[in-house]
C-alpha cells in the first residue's frame, strides 16, 4: 500500500504501538488450532484447544432454566411488552433490578459473608472493560501497579495499552507455591521506587488465573496492609470466585476489609459472569468500588462499555431466582471438580504433577523434569512440540510472566468428556515417551561417557581426537532456539 | 478514621478528577427539572415535557410484531434456546460473520443502496459513545486536535476528549447560510488552531446533523473530502442519523461521495454509525466503526475487546437486520411517521410566529427563538432558556450548549413522546409564545415611554427598576452537558 509510511504518521502513538500484545510469537499457538482444529471425527489429528479459559460444562441448567421462564425474555410472547422501554434504556446506572440481582449473586459466591451494594454496581465491557476503566480512574499515563506473577496475560493490555500506565510484575515463586508474600511486594515496590517510578497500587486475582489458587485470609489481610501503609490501590480481580470447586472456600477482599482497620477508598473490586456463568458474549463486567469518586467516575466512564439492556434484563431475572443460582453454583462447582480430577489423577499417573488448585478453569502444570534445560528458552521449545508434536494449544508459563521455566496452564473446561480422554491420552503418551527418550539420551550419555574415558587414556597420543564424532549427539548442538521476544502476550482470555 | 488521608484528589487519576465528562454544567438543570417533575398526562399533567431526548419510540409496534413472527432470532425462546450457549460462549472481538454481514447490507440500504458496505470490515463498539472514542484513540495522541463544526451534538466533548486527552476545535457555521459548512469556515479553524500551535489531525462530522436535523448536500461532502485531503488530515463522519431521513434530499454517505473521487486517500475516511437513533434501540448499546483504511480497522477492532455488542444482542439483530422485507418496510414507515410528527411541529409553531430551520432528517428540529430574547446575547439565551424549562415546563436544548455561535437557537426533539403529549407541548409553546409577544411589546412601550419622558430631567433615572429585569444578570459561560 503506498500510503504504508506516511499512513503511521496518520495514525496515533497508541495505534502503532504493541501494547495490544496480539504481535507475540505465542499467537502460533493459536495459528495452529485454527488452521486445524480438533473434531472427533472430522479431525481428530487436530489440535485440541487447551489454552482458552472457558465454563460451558452448565449450560443444560441455564437453558432448562430459560425454558421454564419466558419472561426473561423480551423476545417472548411472555416478555414482549417489555422490549420498548428495555430497548430505549440506556442509563448508565443500570436497570434497578439488573443491579440488585448481580449484588445479590455477588454476595453469594462470597458465601454470603458480605452484602453488596447494588447502588455500587458499576456496568462495564467484560472484565476487560472494567479493568481499564479501574486503571484510567485511578492513575496517569506513566504510573505504575504492581501485579504479582504469574498473571492473566490479557492484562499487559487491558491495564496498559489505552492507559499508558506500566505493570511492575511481583514475582512469586514455586517454593512456596507462589504465594504473595509481602517481602515480595515490598522488594518490588522499593525497586520501583528507586527506579523512580509511581506505584499507584497493586492488582490481583482472586481467584488466581493461571494458578487455579484462591488467596488465605492472611495472605489477602496482608495484602490490604500493604496497601494501607503505602496509600495506594488494591484492585482485586474475582472473575473466578464462584469456580472454587473444593476447599477453602472463596474469601472475597470485601470480607477481610469487614474486620480491619484499612481505608477503604482504597479497594476496588473487578467481576464478571464471563466465567463462573460461562458467559463471555454477554460482556458483563462489574466494577464495584468501596471509593464515591471513583464508583462515580467509572459510572461515567461506563458509557463506553454498558451491557445491552437486552441482556441486563434477561439475567435480572435468572440471578434473582435463588433456587435456580443455588443449584447451579452447587451444580458447577461438582463438575469443575470432577473434571480437574480426572486430568490430575490422570497426569499423576504418568509422573506429571500440578500445583495444588481449587479453583478456575485450568490447572497449573509442571513440566520442569521434561526441559532439556531450566530455561525459557527450553520452555518454548518444549511448548512448540507440544503444539506441533502433540497437538495440544496449552499455554507456556512464560506468557504469564512467570519467573520460572517449566509450567504450564492447561485448561480443562471447554471440551467434552471424550475430547478430555483424547487430550489426557496425548499427554500420557508424550511424557512416556519423553521419559523412554530421557532414559534413551541418559543411556547413551552414559555410553558416551564410557567412551570418552577410553579416548582419555588417548591423550597423550592425539587431541584432534578429543571431539570424537560420538561425544557431537543431537542434544549438545543448540537447536535453532526460537528466541522469544519479551513475552508480551496475546491470550483471548 | 485514624489512617492519614492524602487529599482524596491526589488518589484518583487527572481523567477522574477533571470536568472533562461535562457531566458540571449548568445545563444539567433542565435535566433535574425534569427528574424531579416529569409530565404525565393523568398523574402529573403540569410537569415538565422532556423534549430534550433524542430518542426514536416511533416505530416499536413494527419491531415487535417482528420478534412474534420470529422466534428464532432470539436464544431464550423454545425456537432458538439450543443455539444460547454458542452464542453464549461467543466472544470473538470479529463478532459474529452473519451480524456483521446484517449490518453491512443495513448500512448499504440506508444510504440508498448506493454503496456496499464490506462486512469484513464492521468492527464492534459500546453505542456511537464507544465508536467515537474508539476512533480517537486511533487517530490522535493526546494534545491533538480535531476540528468540529458547530452546533455540535455536546456529548463529542466527553466522547472525543476525556480519557483521550485530545481538543476540539470548533469551526463555527452561521445562521445566514442555514450553518452549512464552508470551505472558508474550515480553513478559517484550521488556520486558528494552527496559530495556537495545535496539531489538527482531523475533522468530525455529524451527517445528518444533530441538533441541526439537517442532511449535507454532495458539494459539502465533497469539499470536505477535498478539504482533509489537503491537509492530509482525517475525516469522520458519524453518520448515525442516516435512517431518520424523512424527506428530501436524501442522504449522502461519504461512502458514496469518495467512490467518485480518485484523489481521495481513503486511509483518510472513517464512518461511525449505531442502531440506536435509526432503530430506537439505545440500550442494546450497538456501535460500528467503518473505516477505509486497514490499520485503523485493526486497530480499532483490537479495541473493540473494552466494548463489544452482547452476543446475545448480535445475534437477535443479524435476524431482523436480514429481512429484507421487514428492513424495506421499517425503513419507509419510518420515515413517515418522523416526518408527519416533524410536520405537526413546525406546522404548530409557524402558526405563532417561531421559524424553524428547514430540516430533513433527525429526531429534533432547531428552533429560531431569536425574535423572542430580550437581548440578542448569550446571556438572553439563557433567560429564555430558564423560563421555558421552569415555567412553560419544556426541557428543550439551548444553542449554546452545542457550542452554536449565534444566541437564540434551541433543539426541540418529537419523537420521543406519543401524540397527546405532542399536542400539550404545542399548546404550551403556543401559549408562551403569545404571551412573550405581548409582554415584549408591553414592555417595549412602557420603557420607550419612560424613557422619552424622563431623559430631560436627570440620568440617573434612566435606570428605573422596571428596566432592570432578571434577564440583565449573567449566568455562568455556557458549558454544556447533554444526554444525548
Amino acid at each position: 500500500m503506498e500510503f504504508t509510511r506516511k499512513n503511521r504518521q496518520l495514525l496515533s502513538r497508541i495505534a502503532t504501538n504493541d501494547r495490544h500484545g496480539e504481535n507475540s510469537p505465542y499467537f502460533d499457538g493459536w495459528k495452529a488450532y485454527d488452521s486445524s482444529p480438533f473434531h472427533p471425527i472430522h479431525n481428530p489429528d487436530g489440535v485440541i484447544q487447551m489454552g482458552l479459559a472457558e465454563n460451558p460444562l452448565s449450560f443444560d441448567l441455564i437453558e432448562k432454566w430459560i425454558r421454564e421462564n419466558p419472561d426473561a425474555s423480551i423476545c417472548t410472547a411472555e416478555g414482549l411488552d417489555k422490549f420498548k422501554h428495555i430497548a430505549i434504556y440506556q442509563d448508565y446506572h443500570g436497570l434497578r433490578e439488573f443491579r440488585e440481582a448481580v449484588a445479590k449473586f455477588m454476595g453469594r459466591v462470597g458465601g454470603n459473608r458480605v452484602t453488596f451494594d447494588p447502588n455500587s454496581i458499576v456496568m462495564s465491557g467484560g472484565a476487560t472493560g472494567a479493568n481499564e476503566t479501574v486503571i484510567f480512574c485511578l492513575a496517569d499515563p506513566g504510573d505504575a501497579f504492581l501485579v504479582p506473577s504469574p498473571y492473566y496475560a490479557g492484562f499487559a493490555r487491558d491495564l496498559r495499552w489505552r492507559t499508558g500506565v506500566e505493570i511492575v510484575p511481583v514475582h512469586c515463586k514455586s517454593s512456596n507455591n507462589f504465594r504473595i508474600t509481602r517481602a515480595a511486594l515490598e522488594e518490588a515496590y522499593e525497586k520501583a521506587q528507586r527506579s523512580n517510578i509511581n506505584i499507584k497500587g497493586v492488582i490481583i486475582t482472586n481467584p488466581s488465573n493461571p494458578l487455579g489458587t484462591v488467596l488465605d485470609k492472611e495472605t489477602l489481610r496482608s495484602i490490604v496492609s500493604f496497601v494501607t501503609d503505602k496509600n495506594i490501590h488494591l484492585v482485586s480481580d474475582e472473575i473466578y470466585a464462584a469456580t472454587v470447586f473444593s476447599s477453602p472456600r472463596f474469601i472475597s477482599v470485601a470480607e477481610v476489609m469487614q474486620d480491619m482497620d484499612c481505608n477503604r477508598d482504597l479497594i476496588h473490586i473487578v467481576y464478571s459472569l464471563s466465567k463462573d456463568m460461562g458467559f463471555p458474549g454477554f460482556r458483563v463486567g462489574i466494577v464495584y468500588s468501596f471509593n464515591d469518586d471513583v464508583t462515580n467516575c467509572a459510572r461515567k466512564m461506563s458509557s463506553f462499555g454498558l451491557v445491552s439492556s437486552q441482556t441486563q434484563f434477561l439475567l435480572a431475572s435468572m440471578l434473582s431466582d435463588d433456587e435456580f443460582v443455588g443449584n447451579f453454583l452447587r451444580e458447577s462447582s461438582k463438575r469443575l471438580a470432577k473434571r480437574h480430577h480426572v486430568f490430575t489423577k490422570g497426569l499423576e499417573e504418568v509422573g506429571i504433577s500440578t500445583i495444588k488448585s481449587n479453583a478456575g478453569l485450568f490447572f497449573w502444570m509442571d513440566m520442569r523434569q521434561l526441559l532439556k534445560e531450566q530455561t525459557t528458552k527450553a520452555e518454548t521449545e518444549l511448548w512448540r512440540v507440544i503444539i506441533n508434536k502433540v497437538k495440544l494449544n496449552v499455554s507456556p508459563g512464560s506468557s504469564f510472566q512467570c519467573s520460572e521455566p517449566g509450567w504450564f496452564r492447561v485448561c480443562f473446561a471447554n471440551m467434552d468428556d471424550k475430547t478430555v480422554e483424547v487430550a489426557l491420552d496425548r499427554i500420557r503418551e508424550f511424557v512416556l515417551q519423553g521419559k523412554e527418550e530421557t532414559k534413551l539420551e541418559a543411556d547413551k550419555s552414559q555410553a558416551q561417557a564410557q567412551r570418552w574415558r577410553k579416548q582419555n587414556l588417548r591423550l597423550s597420543f592425539s587431541s584432534s581426537r578429543l571431539y570424537d564424532e560420538s561425544l557431537m549427539s543431537p542434544h549438545m548442538i543448540s537447536p535453532h532456539s526460537p528466541i522469544p521476544h519479551s513475552p508480551l502476550v496475546r491470550a483471548r482470555t | 478514621m485514624e489512617f492519614k488521608r492524602k487529599n482524596k484528589t491526589q488518589l484518583l487519576s487527572k481523567i477522574a478528577t477533571n470536568d472533562r465528562h461535562g457531566e458540571n454544567s449548568p445545563y444539567f438543570d433542565g435535566w433535574k427539572a425534569y427528574d424531579n417533575n416529569p409530565f404525565h398526562p393523568t398523574q402529573n399533567p403540569n410537569g415538565v415535557i422532556q423534549m430534550g431526548l433524542a430518542e426514536n419510540k416511533l416505530c416499536f409496534d413494527l419491531i415487535k410484531k417482528w420478534i412474534m413472527e420470529n422466534p428464532d432470532a432470539s436464544i431464550c425462546t423454545a425456537g432458538g434456546v439450543d443455539k444460547f450457549k454458542d452464542v453464549a460462549i461467543f466472544q470473538d472481538y470479529h463478532g459474529l460473520k452473519e451480524f456483521r454481514e446484517a449490518i453491512a447490507k443495513f448500512m448499504g440500504r440506508v444510504g440508498g443502496n448506493k454503496v456496499i458496505f464490506d462486512a469484513n470490515r464492521i468492527v464492534m463498539s459500546s453505542g456511537a459513545t464507544g465508536a467515537n472514542e474508539t476512533i480517537m484513540f486511533c487517530l490522535a495522541d493526546p494534545g491533538d486536535t480535531f476540528l468540529v463544526p458547530s452546533p455540535y451534538y455536546p456529548e463529542f466533548a466527553r466522547d472525543l476528549r476525556w480519557r483521550t486527552g485530545l481538543e476540539i476545535v470548533p469551526v463555527d457555521c452561521k445562521s445566514s447560510n442555514n450553518f452549512r459548512i464552508t470551505r472558508a469556515a474550515m480553513e478559517d479553524a484550521y488556520e486558528k488552531a494552527q496559530k495556537w500551535n495545535l496539531n489538527v489531525k482531523g475533522i468530525i462530522i455529524a451527517n445528518p446533523s444533530n441538533p441541526l436535523g439537517t442532511t449535507l448536500d454532495i458539494a459539502t461532502m465533497r469539499s470536505l473530502v477535498a478539504f482533509v485531503n489537503e491537509k492530509n488530515i482525517h475525516l469522520v463522519c458519524d453518520e448515525i442519523y442516516a435512517a431518520t431521513v424523512f424527506d428530501s434530499p436524501r442522504f449522502v454517505s461519504v461512502a458514496e461521495v469518495i467512490q467518485d473521487m480518485d484523489c481521495c486517500n481513503r486511509d483518510l475516511i472513517h464512518i461511525v454509525y449505531s442502531l440506536s437513533k435509526d432503530m430506537g434501540i439505545p440500550g442494546f448499546r450497538v456501535g460500528i466503526v467503518y473505516s477505509f483504511n486497514d490499520d485503523v480497522m485493526l486497530c480499532a477492532r483490537k479495541m473493540s475487546s473494552f466494548g463489544l455488542v452482547s452476543s446475545q444482542t448480535q445475534y437477535l439483530l443479524a435476524s431482523m437486520l436480514s429481512d429484507d422485507g421487514f428492513v424495506g418496510n421499517f425503513l419507509r414507515e419510518s420515515s413517515k411517521r418522523l416526518a408527519k410528527r416533524h410536520y405537526v411541529f413546525t406546522k404548530g409553531l409557524e402558526q405563532v410566529g417561531i421559524s424553524c430551520l428547514t430540516s430533513n432528517a433527525g429526531l429534533f428540529f432547531w428552533m429560531d427563538m431569536r425574535p423572542l430574547l430580550k437581548e440578542q446575547s448569550f446571556e438572553g439565551e439563557i433567560e429564555l432558556w430558564r423560563v421555558i424549562l421552569n415555567e412553560v415546563k419544556l426541557n428543550v436544548s439551548p444553542g449554546s450548549s452545542f457550542q452554536c455561535f449565534e444566541p437564540g437557537w434551541f433543539r426541540v426533539c418529537f419523537a420521543n413522546m406519543d401524540d397527546e403529549t405532542v399536542e400539550v407541548a404545542l399548546n404550551r409553546i403556543r401559549a408562551f409564545v403569545l404571551d412573550r409577544e405581548n409582554q415584549e411589546s408591553n414592555r417595549s412601550k412602557l420603557c420607550w415611554r419612560k424613557k422619552h419622558v424622563r431623559l430631560s430631567s436627570s440620568s440617573t433615572r434612566l435606570y428605573d427598576e422596571t428596566i432592570m429585569s432578571p434577564c440583565m444578570i449573567s449566568p455562568h459561560s455556557p458549558l454544556v452537558r447533554a444526554k444525548t
